[in-house]
């Protein structure tokens, strides 16, 4: 069936493009949601038991609603409010709260889970909360948050695909554009997979290979 | 800008509402039941001697778990329908999940395999229970019991991502809101609305697998283990 001619150069560009907006808006979603995420971390474990109580609410609501329905809020609602946002702003902005609530989570676990000794030594030298965190725990959560880290950001890479149904021409979007126009969904999906596997695969086995790493330097470090 | 919410015009379709929770829940459902089987069997597989076997395995965990579950369902719904076979979209949609959650499953209980003792398997051998046996009572139940707060915690994610299967126009919750905000200019609203209900549906959730848990696993409860 050829409706609409064959697959040539012009629309492999065209998907080209769609795949750079997808990195850039993983990006996006990356650096906005992990700044946020980060004073989630830190909030989820405030001595203020009204930080803590927000910070669960927040992250609590955000992982029990669907990504999808998120970008509907920021695309349809802020619309219906008057305030105009373009694709970008709003598959970004819903991207960045999405991310923040599971980076958030992630990352207070990790920095939960530095030894108790580790904060309790930090106490007794006498260091005020802010010096704990930035020159005790912190370093040490990172190393810990990394492997983590990094298989989540292929969640983000695969999710930056809903944003396709608000109108974003990513990957996803610019291969459905190419399919209205030649009618072989077949084959144009198949190569949208093999593109954002070829995206995700390598991450996940960084991810993974972090992991290995770090299981065998944990265990060099474990009391014995 | 001017914000009037009007939730009254939005909640007059509560009947409408509902019917959708109820198809996403059950869509959740057959896909949670079936992908636990299916991803069960997955990671056997993985752990097959038969190379052949283990390679096919490993191949469907790792080309499921990096694209995205909207083009699977695309492949999936279309791919079904260039070969002529016609479902109903709640039939691809339940196909489409079980294929998605499959994967994750299978690496969650290959996880869980993996952390059951060599020493237990062998006394079970030393105590001459047969294979069947050890596979059930060594082997499956307490790797299941091991992973089980990171199984549900997958089905529950499950239910918020089944709704992608509005875009194949499964009437699922999702699907009901985009057709209720198109219809009544209410987005705001609706939407607000359609994410408590993923809120309400992914409690109702938790606590479902939280029982089931005590059920299932009373010696975790005996032990005060947190599930």
């Amino acid at each position: 069936m050829t409706l609409g001619g064959h697959l040539n150069i012009n629309h492999l560009m065209f998907l080209g493009q769609g795949a750079l907006w997808t990195i850039g808006l993983s990006v996006i979603a990356l650096i906005g949601g992990g700044i946020v995420g980060f004073v989630i971390a830190l909030a989820r474990i405030s001595p203020l038991k009204s930080v803590r109580i927000a910070s669960g609410v927040y992250v609590q609501l955000i992982q029990g609603t669907p990504l999808l329905v998120i970008l509907f809020l920021g695309y349809f609602g802020l619309a219906a409010i008057g305030l105009k946002v373009s694709p970008l702003a709003a598959a970004g902005a819903s991207l960045t709260l999405y991310v923040s609530a599971y980076l958030g989570e992630i990352w207070r676990g990790c920095i939960q889970s530095v030894p108790k000794p580790q904060w309790e030594a930090a106490e007794g030298l006498a260091l005020s909360r802010t010096q704990r965190m930035m020159k005790v725990i912190l370093p040490q959560a990172i190393r810990i948050a990394t492997p983590p880290t990094v298989g989540f950001m292929v969640q983000i890479i695969k999710n930056t695909s809903l944003a396709s149904v608000v109108g974003f021409v990513e990957l996803m979007r610019s291969g459905q554009i190419v399919n209205n126009s030649l009618f072989e969904p077949f084959a144009i999906y198949a190569i949208i997979a093999v593109v954002y596997f070829t995206m995700c695969y390598p991450l996940s086995l960084f991810s993974q290979k972090l992991e290995r790493r770090m299981g065998r330097g944990r265990s060099n470090l474990a009391p014995a | 800008m001017s914000l009037q919410l009007d939730f009254p015009a939005v909640l007059g379709r509560w009947p409408n509402f509902l019917a959708g929770a109820a198809l996403t829940l059950e869509l959740a459902t057959f896909a949670t039941v079936l992908g636990a089987l299916f991803g069960t069997l997955a990671a056997v597989g993985r752990g097959s001697r038969s190379p052949l076997i283990a390679g096919a395995c490993k191949v469907y965990v790792e080309t499921i778990r990096n694209t995205p579950l909207l083009v699977q369902i695309f492949l999936v719904y279309f791919g079904l329908a260039s070969l002529g076979l016609k479902f109903s979209a709640f039939t691809v949609a339940v196909a489409a999940l079980t294929i998605n959650v499959g994967a994750y499953t299978a690496e969650i209980m290959r996880a869980g395999f993996e952390a059951i003792p060599r020493g237990q398997i062998e006394a079970a051998e030393g105590l001459a229970l047969s294979r069947l046996q050890i596979y059930w009572h060594i082997i499956l139940l307490p790797a299941v019991e091991k992973v089980y707060p990171a199984l549900t915690s997958q089905f529950v994610l499950l239910m918020l991502a089944s709704s992608v299967c509005s875009q194949i126009s499964a009437e699922e919750l999702t699907a009901v809101a985009n057709y209720i905000q198109s219809d009544t200019y209410r987005a705001f609203e609706t939407y607000i609305i359609v994410a408590v209900l993923y809120v309400i549906l992914s409690l109702v959730m938790r606590a479902g697998f939280w029982g089931l848990g005590l059920v299932l696993f009373p010696r975790r409860r005996r032990l005060g283990t947190p599930l």
